[in-house]
């Protein structure tokens, strides 16, 4: 159900004709060209990708709890989709300091379900699922969060993890709405949106802001620091 | 094993190529001398597609941006951090110092926040505005015809306000303010603090034709691709090799000393090369130093002979002393005001503050001497590894249940993006003598090379001026209907910043007229040997209550007239 990195290995394999460059290299190739990786951080990529932390039944409930915790909606799609269950196994290798939480969490997790429903929590129906969740998923924010009791620190990290790391996919983004990260020319606050919030420009201040139609001039000054330009 | 030397001798040897040493490169290229500049780190160009960060978005990398590797966040464009694997450094017992280094070409200029700001007249005079710490040999009327000449080279937005100590200069003009910036102008008139456009070197309009304008993307600790911000490898060094400079690049080399001759003289630098581990010689007439104030410090001490048995430049017994960081203090609040927002647009802005607040104060009604400026963050960033962490955390302001899952989750990460206003004070500590870094004789790196030990503390003036800063907060934050989030910060040192957090440490070969008290002159060269300079923020008497870029690019410059006139002369 889940694609590991190594299914994910596999799938670009069959892209790979004989006499190419070996697989590995390409990958750290196009790794390189595409987010700025030294050679030294792209090796602890590497590494990490191929330990395993989670078992297949692991991740299997891991994605199952995460669409639990942010249901999937048409259109923007849901953590499994968002590759929710895959960065969770990467983060837990390159954070070690959360393993203990992730994997005695599972462990808990089961354990209630067998007790409680005699089947494991990836088998059990949405309500069930919820009745074991309901008494751990709110917590008290005047307590800090490493006095509160282990399975509700659990759960608070797969929910962290899970928003994370959907609302950091294409997916989560688009549902978010954020609209930046590409080039544009900001000439601030659209009207609209200083009217919602009561807020408005002071005309002294908006004069000695950039002319956005004067961007591509170059800049040129009188004695006293004036632009001329 | 015989030291391999080069025959060649260079006219300078620049070490460090960040914003002092790139300054020192460019001015000293294009008046025609033939230059060494010697980097620690890799060569580093922010267009280049391979090491490129600008523009990714969070999911290309398995990790979303998490800081594992990069402690500001993997985006951020700096090779280096608190700690570097096999180059230590230690701390006397009980007292605190983070160094933060980034060795590649253009150093931390290639992620800094780009706030330049020029120092104002006063903050050359601060003894005898109020006894403490020492004045600079120089005033604000030797240095300004500098800082008009850097402001005008390597561009930086802003307005002439008049303030007296917070100069006017030759500014592009600033952006509009975003949502968030608007609530602090108005929260801020309430308590009488002022609010200016902010000052930061990205390029609002164009200067040249080789560099690009700002496309607004908010990622300037990624380093711009289209030089449309300051970096000192795309503004300083690449252009001097570009007009056809002598600029020969030592990259993955880490100068272990200054070479000196029989008369106590500079001949050059000895280097350990990355590369093959393996000690080289480099000869030239004149040495800059510019690798930063505590890795110039160290050089120096560590460049013991018998000429100069107390380490270069050091018989005043001065150098590592007198280190000072800007002192800082934090906080955020959320304003219910700023809930509910429509994506609509991009606000992503320039990397950096549009308004900020230069110090308003009036410290002699005040119980701590010296001032300090706020910085504002906020605003509907991009999403990287922690965002929609306690995505509802703040319902416990209304009184609703904080936690939960399911749909509701994603409601709540729409009302409250954007919500967040947070707050930085970056103040004037006093340089004293006590504060400093020494070589730990029982601890070498990697390269052989012995470490700094470290001796740093606060005192009760910077604890004051700290809980100066978070009255102040709190007060804004109020004034803006927000709640405060978090404790206010405490511990022994009232929610300062450890020392060297900021990462504006300077002063550690700090200028002065009398030999026996300072390291350098009043043009950045040492007493002891006449053909060595110091051109990074080591010769700074004292920090002022503004950032120190502006000041040693300024001072470089002035520094790097002086060598060119001291050349022809042939007075060194």
């Amino acid at each position: 159900m889940i694609l590991g990195t190594g299914a994910l290995s596999l799938g670009l394999h069959s892209c790979v004709g004989e006499g190419e460059p070996a697989l590995d290299q390409q990958i750290v190739e196009s790794a390189d060209e595409y987010f700025g990786r030294t050679p030294e951080e792209l090796e602890r990529i590497d590494k990490l990708n191929a330990e395993q932390l989670f078992n297949e039944h692991e991740l299997e409930t891991i994605a199952v709890l995460s669409e639990v915790i942010l249901p999937p909606k048409p259109e923007v799609g849901g953590p499994i989709e968002a590759g929710v269950p895959e960065f969770i196994e990467f983060i837990g290798k390159d954070m070690p300091r959360m393993q203990n939480t992730l994997l005695g969490g599972l462990l808990w997790l089961d354990n209630q379900s067998l007790s409680l429903f005699n089947k494991e929590f990836k088998s059990l129906e949405l309500a069930q699922q919820q009745q074991i969740l309901d008494p751990i998923a709110y917590y008290d924010p005047e307590v800090p969060s490493n006095k509160r009791p282990f399975e509700i620190q659990w759960f608070s990290l797969m929910r962290n993890l899970t928003m994370t790391g959907y609302y950091t996919s294409e997916l989560g983004i688009k549902d978010l709405g954020y609209k930046g990260n590409q080039p544009n020319v900001w000439d601030g606050v659209p009207q609209d949106v200083l009217d919602q919030h009561g807020v408005a420009y002071d005309p002294e201040w908006i004069a000695k802001c950039i002319d956005q139609s004067t961007r591509g001039t170059i800049a040129t000054w009188d004695d006293e620091g004036n632009l001329l330009t | 094993m015989q030291i391999k030397e080069s025959p060649e001798v260079y006219d300078v040897i620049i070490v460090g190529s960040g914003a002092g040493g790139g300054m020192a490169t460019k001015q000293l290229a294009d008046a025609g001398f033939n230059v060494a500049v010697v980097e620690a780190g890799p060569f580093f160009d922010p267009a280049d597609p391979k090491t490129m960060t600008q523009m990714k978005w969070p999911y290309q990398s398995p990790r979303r941006g998490a800081g594992t590797d990069r402690v500001f966040g993997e985006w951020d464009m700096a090779y280096g951090g608190w700690q570097i694997e096999g180059e230590p450094y230690t701390h006397e017992e009980g007292t605190e110092f983070n160094w933060y280094r980034s060795h590649m070409l253009g150093g931390r200029t290639n992620h800094w926040g780009r706030i330049s700001l020029r120092f104002g007249p006063k903050d050359f005079k601060g003894k005898t505005r109020d006894g403490l710490g020492e004045d600079w040999p120089i005033g604000y009327e030797d240095i300004k015809p500098y800082y008009d000449k850097v402001d005008k080279l390597i561009g930086v937005f802003g307005t002439n306000e008049g303030l007296e100590n917070d100069p006017d200069g030759f500014f592009l003009p600033p952006p509009k303010p975003r949502l968030h910036e608007l609530f602090y102008i108005k929260g801020a008139k309430k308590s009488g603090i002022p609010v200016i456009p902010g000052r930061l070197s990205m390029l609002t309009k164009r200067i040249n034709n080789d560099r690009g304008v700002c496309f607004y993307c908010g990622q300037c600790s990624r380093s711009c691709s289209a030089y449309a911000d300051f970096s000192s490898g795309s503004c300083l060094i690449f252009p001097a090799q570009k007009s056809g400079g002598k600029v020969r690049l030592y990259v993955n080399c880490v100068v272990r000393e200054v070479t000196t001759n029989e008369e106590g003289k500079a001949t050059g630098v000895s280097y350990i090369s990355k590369d093959d581990r393996k000690e080289y010689k480099l000869k030239a007439r004149v040495v800059v130093l510019a690798a930063s104030a505590c890795s110039s410090a160290r050089i120096l001490l560590n460049s013991k002979s018998k000429q100069h048995p107390n380490g270069l430049g050091n018989s005043s017994n001065v150098v590592g002393k007198y280190l000072h960081d800007s002192t800082g203090s934090s906080r955020a609040g959320f304003i219910p005001a700023l809930m509910n927002r429509k994506t609509s647009y991009n606000e992503d802005g320039v990397g950096g503050m549009h308004v900020y607040s230069p110090w308003w104060g009036d410290n002699s009604k005040l119980d701590f001497p010296r001032g300090y400026h706020i910085e504002v963050w906020g605003g509907m960033g991009m999403p990287n590894y922690g965002f929609g962490f306690n995505a509802n955390e703040f319902n416990k302001f209304f009184g609703t249940k904080v936690g939960g899952y399911g749909d509701v989750l994603r409601e709540d990460v729409k009302k409250y993006y954007g919500s967040v206003i947070g707050f930085g004070g970056r103040g004037e500590g006093i340089a004293r003598e006590d504060n400093y870094c020494e070589i730990d004789d029982t601890v070498v790196d990697q390269f052989g090379i012995p470490v700094l030990k470290f001796n740093y503390k606060w005192s009760d003036l910077e604890r004051r001026q700290a809980t100066h800063m978070q009255d102040t907060f709190e007060e804004l934050i109020h004034n803006m209907g927000g709640e405060v989030l978090g404790d206010r910060p405490g511990g022994p040192d009232n929610g300062l910043n450890k020392p060297g957090e900021i990462i504006h440490e300077v002063g550690t070969t700090r200028m002065g007229n009398d030999p026996k008290t300072s390291v350098t002159n009043k043009f950045n060269q040492l007493h002891d040997v006449n053909n060595v300079f110091i051109v990074d923020a080591g010769p700074f008497v004292s920090q002022a209550d503004k950032n120190c870029t502006w000041t040693i690019l300024a001072l470089s410059w002035r520094a790097s007239d002086y060598i060119i006139e001291q050349l022809k002369a042939q007075n060194i």
